[in-house]
């Protein structure tokens, strides 16, 4: 039996490594051209990359093109206008707000604020839930007990309500509002879904395997268990990206973040001065925030959906 | 069942118990009080702010406070709200929540049975142009950026076009100069809503047996009916345009809560009815040679329904806290709105009430939608 093995790992001419990152390249490819035929999933796909362009352009229009005193996104103020907000024209591509900055520069840096705060939320979101539902399926009893009704009661709190006491007690920038919300997320509903996943996975036969061959509870939880549940793990990513972006708007537009610039404060902005209702000529105050709040979560839940696709196997066409 | 009814039970009280603490535990570690409030007001002056604080029991340890509020929530006595001072509780819930319902049932349900019948045509025609519109359509819809989609409508439907009025829950001048008040109203016409939706699925369920042709116009007239005696007895009373001026003031919050809320059902059915189409019995129902309409709502949309309606089950007590958000944009004055206020203005009372009322449900809700499920799918047991 020995014997076998070594004449086996001595065949092998490539290191460990290489084969496994060649594995997992080749799967890589084949779910590729399984979410390729989703138009769904690659219209999300390009909306995203445009934003991904726009986020990377802020700094370098800002550095090169603009001048900062003109188009800064919080303290820019063009004194070559008369009045403020004026009009779409050849200098300002969307028009100034009411305190005279440049809408598209608010708009830019707003979409590099909305990014970064919809991913890190949902790393967060992922880590929690993925170990929590693994933990607790892989335990069962109190373990079990214990993060279900936690999930239960967090479920029951109304969202934006309980972000607007917490707001009273923590100042909320864009990072601590990432983690409260990834935190809230990943211990309430998704976490339920982990759970249920991480269920029929444990009771799989290469987990009976690996625990024959003398594997520890934390070596098949963390080598096993959490890489196979990592697919649905990346799907509910895209969810909670959709719900961190809207839940920054909705609280800026409350007023409640301590934040420099965001789609939802250029909403709030619009609204405090009295252009909401105005009229079509202000109508650039509030479309490009509200439409780009929009794109961002639907393209995300796009990928998501076309994502469920290529993961839940009883979705599939074939 | 029982016992595990019972177990549940048990479980229920724990959650609560939880819940409760953990909300007076965030709610009071709020700074501040609402003493605060008359800060910037020179007739208020400190001494009055600290006899405030001690009418309102504030001078108290917060553990103290936190133990009588447990032992006033187990005689059922929510407490006196600290924001619309002399009044208790429980009387502002009863007020505001049987606006709430009315508004976010009906956009709960419309937005159920049109997700439902959307999610059957989308699985049925898949891979199809439709199927991505609907999709493209229902994803942009689920996930837009409410108050905005909200406010846009206002502009477009109530100031521009000036179809519909843009917010609150009545036009105080047509109210100003009336014997009766909203409240008796709007009791009225909540109660006659009940009745109607009953009369009308009690005529469907027992139409159900009889012929396709006979069925169609029985069910026709009935509603026609039912539908015309309660509009007649409205328009006679002498209270119907006040009615017809609530009415008008709920449509476009109605539908805007049902837009942006049916994409959410649309695809979940989609995904089951997919599911169920891959199982045997379908292919079994098309070899007896029933045609495909018939394969699809009556035997796999029938099946794919049970995870949506335990999804509609548990939607349903998020109704009472409904969408805090559609509330602001529309001036709502309901449950939504009231948490709103009752939080920012640390109204701890009043806030630890509503969420609470909002948690009993959502447990009890839950256990039902536990229990329908074991009675809808005879596969389900439990121990």
């Amino acid at each position: 039996m020995v014997e076998i093995t070594k004449t086996q790992f001595s065949e092998l001419t490539e290191p460990m490594w290489r084969i496994r990152s060649r594995l997992i390249w080749r799967s890589f490819i084949e779910n590729w051209k399984l979410f390729m035929e989703y138009p769904i999933g690659m219209i999300g796909l390009g909306i995203i990359i445009i934003f991904g362009l726009m986020a990377l352009a802020h700094p370098i229009l800002m550095k090169y093109v603009w001048e900062p005193r003109v188009y800064d996104p919080v303290i820019g103020y063009d004194i070559s206008i008369l009045a403020h907000p004026s009009p779409p024209s050849s200098t300002h591509l969307l028009g100034t707000d009411p305190l005279g900055r440049d809408v598209l520069s608010q708009l830019l840096y707003g979409t590099r604020f909305g990014f970064s705060l919809g991913i890190s939320a949902a790393l967060v979101s992922v880590i929690v839930s993925t170990t929590v539902g693994a933990l607790s399926a892989y335990y069962g009893g109190i373990v079990d007990v214990l993060f279900m009704r936690l999930a239960d009661v967090v479920i029951m709190l109304p969202f934006i309500a309980i972000l607007i006491v917490l707001s009273a007690l923590i100042e909320f920038n864009g990072f601590s509002l990432a983690i409260v919300y990834g935190l809230l997320v990943g211990f309430g509903g998704q976490t339920i879904v982990i759970k249920s996943q991480a269920l029929s996975i444990k009771v799989k036969p290469y987990i009976e395997a690996a625990r024959a061959a003398g594997g520890s509870d934390w070596h098949i939880i963390f080598t096993h268990l959490i890489p196979n549940l990592m697919p649905l793990s990346f799907l509910y990513m895209m969810f909670t990206v959709t719900g961190a972006v809207f839940a920054e708007a909705a609280l800026s537009f409350f007023g409640l973040l301590n934040i420099r610039m965001s789609w939802g404060i250029m909403i709030n902005t619009a609204q405090a001065a009295g252009y909401l209702l105005a009229g079509p000529e202000y109508l650039h105050l509030m479309l490009p925030a509200g439409l780009a709040i929009t794109l961002l979560c639907s393209s995300f839940y796009m990928v998501g959906r076309a994502l469920d696709e290529v993961v839940n196997p009883r979705l599939r066409q074939r | 069942m029982g016992n595990y009814i019972l177990r549940r039970l048990f479980q229920i009280i724990i959650t609560l118990v939880i819940f409760q603490t953990l909300l007076f535990l965030i709610l009071d570690a709020q700074p501040g009080d609402i003493t605060l409030q008359y800060l910037t007001d020179p007739r208020v002056t400190p001494e009055i702010r600290d006899q405030m604080r001690i009418a309102l029991g504030l001078n108290k340890p917060p553990i103290e406070r936190y133990l009588q509020w447990l032992r006033n929530f187990i005689t059922g006595n929510l407490g006196i709200s600290f924001s619309h001072y002399p009044r208790p509780v429980l009387d502002i819930i009863l007020e505001r929540a049987p606006r709430t319902i009315v508004l976010f049932l009906t956009s709960t349900l419309v937005s159920f049975f049109v997700g439902f019948v959307l999610g059957k045509q989308l699985a049925w025609r898949r891979g199809g142009g439709f199927e991505y519109s609907m999709t493209m359509v229902g994803v942009v819809l689920y996930t837009i950026f409410t108050p905005w989609f909200g406010l846009m409508l206002i502009y477009l439907l109530g100031l521009r076009l000036g179809w519909l009025p843009v917010g609150k829950f009545l036009d105080p001048i047509l109210w100003r100069d009336v014997p009766v008040d909203a409240n008796y109203v709007f009791a009225r016409l909540g109660f006659t809503g009940l009745i109607l939706s009953l009369l009308i699925a009690v005529l469907w369920l027992s139409s159900t047996r009889l012929s396709p042709v006979k069925r169609r116009s029985l069910r026709l007239i009935g509603v026609l009916m039912i539908v015309g005696i309660s509009l007649g007895g409205w328009a006679l009373s002498e209270v119907g345009y006040l009615a017809a001026d609530m009415l008008e003031h709920m449509i476009l919050p109605v539908t805007v809560a049902t837009l942006v809320s049916f994409a959410g059902t649309m695809l979940m059915m989609r995904n089951t009815m997919l599911e169920t189409l891959k199982e045997d019995f379908v292919m079994a129902t098309r070899a007896k040679g029933l045609s495909e309409a018939e394969v699809r709502d009556k035997h796999a949309a029938r099946n794919a329904f049970l995870p949506v309606f335990t999804n509609l089950i548990i939607s349903i007590p998020f109704v009472l806290s409904g969408g805090i958000i559609t509330e602001t944009i529309f001036s709502w004055p309901g449950m939504g709105l009231t948490l709103l206020q009752a939080v920012q203005n640390e109204d701890v009372p009043l806030a630890m009430g509503a969420m609470t009322c909002v948690g009993i449900f959502a447990l009890f809700a839950h256990l039902f939608a536990d229990v329908t499920y074991a009675f809808l799918d005879p596969r389900i047991r439990y121990q």
